[in-house]
């Protein structure tokens, strides 16, 4: 056994509104960018729906993920090493970017600057790659709310999946229409099938925290990556000619904060928190040979913080022992493991991802609803989860390889608890037996209640700090050679700089190191002091906790 | 070494040397000057790239545009350059001595690889053809390419098309053709041991002449364009793990200043 900790994270389906804020805020954090125009790390899709790029889940035509070969072994399902290396000079299996869609603005200055005439100028949509103008016909949510879905939808490669085996049509007309919202982002697999398929050796999946991430200056644009990666959460950069990928806001992480897009989250349905996992069991379990035993398996070597013998062994691996503590106290471990609420996004394609979801129960409370029934009743809830045969299999088919029974059970959870909540909310004679059903307590319940409906910040992220050298840290803090008059000299007082009082307002900006952010919030006090009348104050990097660096202290006349 | 290097000039053409005498000051300035510029170039210029401009170092691709001339095009004038590339380094590399001893008479050797070398430098010119007819003809492709890469196309072509023009000329289809291996090669070599023979080179016929000037010159700008990503063909790739564990690199960590491909998107 060697135990090796994972950043992951779980997203409640039930409360997404589909509002896009992840995305956006996403998108400003890291791709508003030339060369990154059409890239979404984190992005949001109707379901049913085609997905961003379009049909990326068809792995017979996009080649992503792994496969078992002839004999039993994990391959990558675009091909063996050499045969990927012998189409190196053109990538068979290259979602073009047209197949996210061409982004684009608009001419606006036309609005401005047209010559007064008998019509209204127009502000003319422009490509942002060729500068031409261009018909906008697809964007990363073109689909958005079922928008143009008897026409597309029935495209939805998991639709044509699941129509095979069901006799029922799947109906897109609106008023019959099954829908949620899937926010995705890179789902920093256990077994990884872009850092696989990385001919340079450039991405790796960090040993700390399992982030995956690329080296840009060990990137050659082979582009294996983009095939590899069944998620499609691997983006060419078309500027640089470097891969981009979701970097799980690994600076944030470090310093112990949430990711952007779960800080942004207007549902506050995310969940971030630590995997202990078995890393030696890895690839054994990726080659489950029955694709619906993946989920089970990728269970399997998760491991329990709270087992003495895995706190042990961990310790002997190098954990430190905060990161075990909050290991213990991780919300993700709960949702997927102790409640089994939360299901990884297809497990079938063998990458051992490391997002999970609660599947949503709310569409069918509301057809529930709809027809006349008490949606919030267990039994109505569980019998209507039994009738809804092709949302369920839809369900199964995302998050586990097309078997129902683990996505009921997780539904079936809910149901129990709101059912149960909503009798110690009106009064009603609470039923011990409901947990029963599920094979939980009632203590559990109401833990999963307040993990889920109460949904408290701290509960919601408990994320370690990043360890580093403390050598480092003092240099980044004082004495450093590159202080005032030191070999290496910068001009002082540069944002996030502690210390440096008298800013120059030249100085470019300094981000802040992950290592030196805690102890930098610890400076600002003495700070003010020191830079009383300066105008050097750090707004972009104030996290919203204290005074901002900088900001001049106004003291009570008693002080 | 003694051995090896008179081996490798073996072939040393003493008609040649009886006629120029002393080499004129262009002809050493062309066949002894400037290919050690040309190398010192490349390997400098390799050097302070890798150090320098890592984040640079890539094949910037433009398949995400444009994928149907490419995807016949791109491998086809790759795997056609490949087999120039060793077509050069058989013909220039082993001396004529050595095929003979083996029992391959100047016609035979002639006739064997002369087939391989005219399909390769097609595969590579017409592979050429298309990707440059794409990179004009597709607006995506066409806005990406920058300056550098218009200059390097320029040099790139210069060469392959002198190179296939010169390798039908000595061919012997149209005339008696000509027999590199006696002159050119002599002189390439001398040049690898740092033992110049620029009159080998000064009685080659023009057309080589003025493709190893073009080639000379593609090398001292390769450095500098992105023709660096022939240096990184991934054959570790065959070797290594499937998946790379990296620690968190702690020369990496502290503050640093922003770096480079983060321009804002485009907007006009």
């Amino acid at each position: 056994m060697k135990v090796m900790a994972q950043v992951g994270m779980v997203m409640n389906l039930d409360k997404c509104i589909g509002c896009h804020t992840c995305s956006v805020t996403c998108k400003q954090a890291w791709t508003n960018r030339d060369g990154m125009e059409y890239a979404w790390f984190n992005n949001v899709e109707t379901r049913p729906g085609l997905g961003y790029p379009r049909t990326y889940q068809d792995q017979e035509k996009w080649q992503g993920g792994w496969v078992l070969n002839k004999r039993g072994k994990l391959q990558l399902r675009s091909g063996g090493r050499v045969k990927r290396l012998l189409s190196i000079f053109n990538n068979p299996k290259l979602p073009a970017v047209s197949d996210y869609y061409e982004p684009w603005t608009y001419d606006y200055d036309n609005l401005l600057s047209a010559p007064l005439g008998e019509h209204s100028p127009v502000a003319q949509p422009k490509s942002t790659i060729t500068g031409n103008p261009m018909k906008i016909e697809w964007s990363a949510n073109w689909d958005d709310d079922l928008g143009g879905a008897p026409e597309t939808g029935p495209n939805d490669p998991i639709i044509k999946k699941i129509k095979a085996d069901v006799t029922d049509r799947v109906k897109f007309e609106f008023e019959q229409a099954y829908m949620f919202y899937l926010p995705r982002i890179c789902e920093h697999c256990l077994n990884p099938s872009c850092v696989s398929a990385c001919p340079s050796g450039a991405m790796y999946k960090r040993e700390e925290d399992g982030i995956v991430l690329v080296d840009q200056d060990g990137c050659r644009g082979w582009r294996m990556c983009v095939t590899g990666c069944p998620y499609k959460k691997v983006f060419f950069n078309h500027a640089t000619g470097k891969a981009e990928k979701c970097t799980m806001c690994y600076p944030r992480i470090e310093a112990g904060q949430p990711t952007v897009c779960s800080e942004t989250c207007v549902g506050r349905l995310r969940y971030l928190g630590l995997f202990l996992y078995d890393a030696d069991r890895v690839a054994e379990a990726a080659a489950t040979p029955n694709e619906q035993d993946l989920y089970e398996a990728q269970l399997d070597i998760i491991l329990d913080p709270h087992d003495p013998e895995v706190q042990a062994q961990a310790r002997r691996d190098g954990i430190p022992a905060d990161w075990l503590e909050a290991a213990e106290r991780s919300p993700v471990y709960r949702l997927a493991k102790e409640f089994r609420v939360a299901l990884p996004l297809h497990p079938e394609y063998r990458t051992m991802p490391m997002v999970w979801y609660v599947p949503p129960l709310s569409p069918v409370v509301d057809s529930l609803r709809e027809t006349g029934h008490d949606a919030e009743d267990a039994d109505n809830l569980f019998g209507a989860l039994r009738s809804l045969r092709i949302p369920m299999e839809y369900l199964a088919e995302l998050f586990t390889a097309g078997d129902p029974k683990p996505v009921m059970r997780a539904l079936d959870t809910l149901s129990v608890m709101r059912s149960y909540m909503r009798d110690q909310n009106v009064g009603n004679p609470l039923r011990p037996e409901l947990p029963q059903r599920v094979g939980l307590t009632e203590t559990e319940i109401l833990e999963l209640y307040r993990l889920l409906a109460i949904a408290k910040y701290e509960d919601r992220y408990v994320i370690p700090s990043a360890h580093a050298e403390a050598g480092k840290e003092l240099e980044d803090l004082a004495c450093s050679l590159d202080g005032e008059g030191g070999p290496g000299q910068f001009p002082e007082g540069g944002q996030g700089r502690p210390g440096g009082g008298t800013a120059t307002a030249v100085a470019p900006p300094r981000p802040v190191a992950a290592e030196s952010f805690h102890a930098l919030k610890g400076a600002s006090h003495q700070r003010s002091d020191a830079t009383a009348g300066s105008i050097d104050i750090n707004l972009p990097h104030w996290d919203g906790k204290g005074v901002p660096l900088g900001m001049p202290q106004i003291r009570k006349s008693d002080d | 070494m003694n051995i090896i290097v008179t081996g490798l000039l073996a072939a040393e053409v003493s008609t040649t040397s009886a006629e120029v005498a002393e080499p004129s000051s262009l002809n050493l300035l062309l066949w002894i000057a400037f290919p050690y510029v040309a190398i010192a170039t490349i390997i400098v210029g390799l050097v302070w790239r890798y150090r320098y401009d890592k984040f640079g170092w890539t094949t910037r691709s433009s398949q995400s545009y444009e994928n149907k001339i490419m995807h016949v095009a791109s491998p086809l004038f790759h795997y056609g350059i490949i087999a120039v590339f060793f077509g050069h380094i058989l013909g220039l590399m082993i001396p004529e001595t050595w095929t003979e001893a083996i029992g391959l008479d100047e016609h035979t050797y002639h006739m064997l690889t002369l087939p391989l070398s005219l399909i390769a430098g097609a595969a590579t010119l017409i592979g050429l053809i298309m990707l440059i007819f794409r990179r004009r003809t597709t607006a995506q492709v066409f806005q990406r390419t920058t300056k550098n890469d218009k200059v390097m196309y320029v040099f790139l072509g210069a060469a392959i098309l002198l190179g296939v023009f010169t390798s039908w000329a000595a061919s012997g289809i149209f005339d008696d053709g000509h027999n590199y291996r006696e002159d050119v090669a002599v002189w390439f070599r001398s040049i690898l041991i740092f033992q110049p023979q620029p009159e080998a080179m000064a009685s080659a016929p023009a057309y080589f002449q003025i493709h190893a000037v073009a080639g000379m010159l593609l090398f001292c700008i390769w450095p500098f364009t992105r023709l660096v990503h022939v240096f990184s063909v991934p054959l570790q790739y065959l070797m290594r793990p499937y998946v790379v564990y990296r620690k968190k690199s702690p020369h990496r960590s502290g503050n640093r200043t922003t770096r480079r491909g983060w321009e804002p998107t485009r907007t006009d």
